[in-house]
């Protein structure tokens, strides 16, 4: 802990974020084996997935951006889901006092790794009230054949 | 303007259905407050903005349209409630207040009484 205090001596938020950040390295994965693509506490967008019989379904909570600059692409197997996002506070108003400044801005990138029978090829996103749908087709099962014997 | 939790209220319920307070921004200038809340995946009509006395409330309840045979793979967002409590001061015209809500993310702006805008006061020479 000591250590940490001589090298970031500029803000006690940033020693605070520093203890935070090997505390969850100590104590988090709990001995099973990480996302090789590990994900920080809190990062943005939150994401949910869930699996229909045909579709692999991925929300990202992303409010606040422009459909048209979400990125979404595919890519052997993962799907990656990135943009940015501005500030919503505005910049540099001499008599502008700002008392909470929660929401993350600057740029994102959320990578998912998809199950080996999507079908890369049917892939639809769509963006409404802040969260973007993307949904991907899986390939249908396939069908048992039945081989007749000379 | 100040942020309270109502702790007894919101302990009452198991942590899994327990709402989630949105990230919000809060900037003042001359003439009053505006704050932006992130509620993404909610709609107008899910979404309720109350003020009782001095008291603003902000809820919304996420929709997401999910198929029925739909099961959860890797869920991030488990509540799907929003809730925050705010303490307005004597200051804010609270019958001006307005709300918008666009992709998610709600923007309230509080503008200040009249009288309470900044006056700057002549000094005279005595």
């Amino acid at each position: 802990m000591l250590d940490i205090m001589l090298t970031r001596p500029q803000s006690l938020f940033d020693q605070l974020e520093a203890m935070h950040r090997t505390l969850a390295r100590s104590f988090g994965n709990e001995g099973g084996p990480g996302a090789i693509r590990p994900v920080t506490q809190g990062s943005f967008p939150e994401v949910n997935v869930g699996r229909t019989a045909k579709s692999l379904e991925v929300f990202a909570f992303a409010p606040g951006l422009d459909a048209a600059s979400i990125d979404v692409t595919v890519e052997r197997g993962i799907l990656k889901i990135s943009g940015s996002r501005e500030s919503g506070i505005p910049r540099a108003e001499s008599r502008t006092q700002v008392y909470a400044n929660e929401r993350p801005q600057g740029r994102f990138v959320r990578a998912i790794s998809l199950p080996d029978d999507a079908d890369t090829s049917k892939v639809d996103a769509k963006y409404r009230n802040g969260v973007l749908r993307v949904s991907v087709a899986l390939a249908e099962a396939a069908q048992p054949q039945r081989i007749a014997v000379q | 303007m100040s942020d309270r939790n109502e702790i007894s209220r919101n302990n009452a319920a198991p942590a899994n259905e327990r709402p989630v307070a949105p990230a919000i921004d809060v900037f003042e200038d001359a003439a009053g407050i505006t704050l932006l809340a992130d509620m993404p995946g909610v709609s107008r009509e899910n979404l309720d903005v109350r003020l009782d006395g001095e008291t603003l409330t902000v809820e919304g309840a996420l929709d997401l349209d999910l198929p029925q045979d739909m099961r959860a793979v890797w869920a991030e967002v488990q509540v799907p409630k929003f809730r925050r409590v705010f303490t307005l001061s004597r200051e804010l015209d609270a019958a001006r207040i307005e709300a918008n809500l666009k992709d998610g993310v709600l923007n309230l702006r509080l503008p200040k009484m009249a009288h309470a805008q900044p006056r700057r006061i002549e000094v005279s020479a005595a």
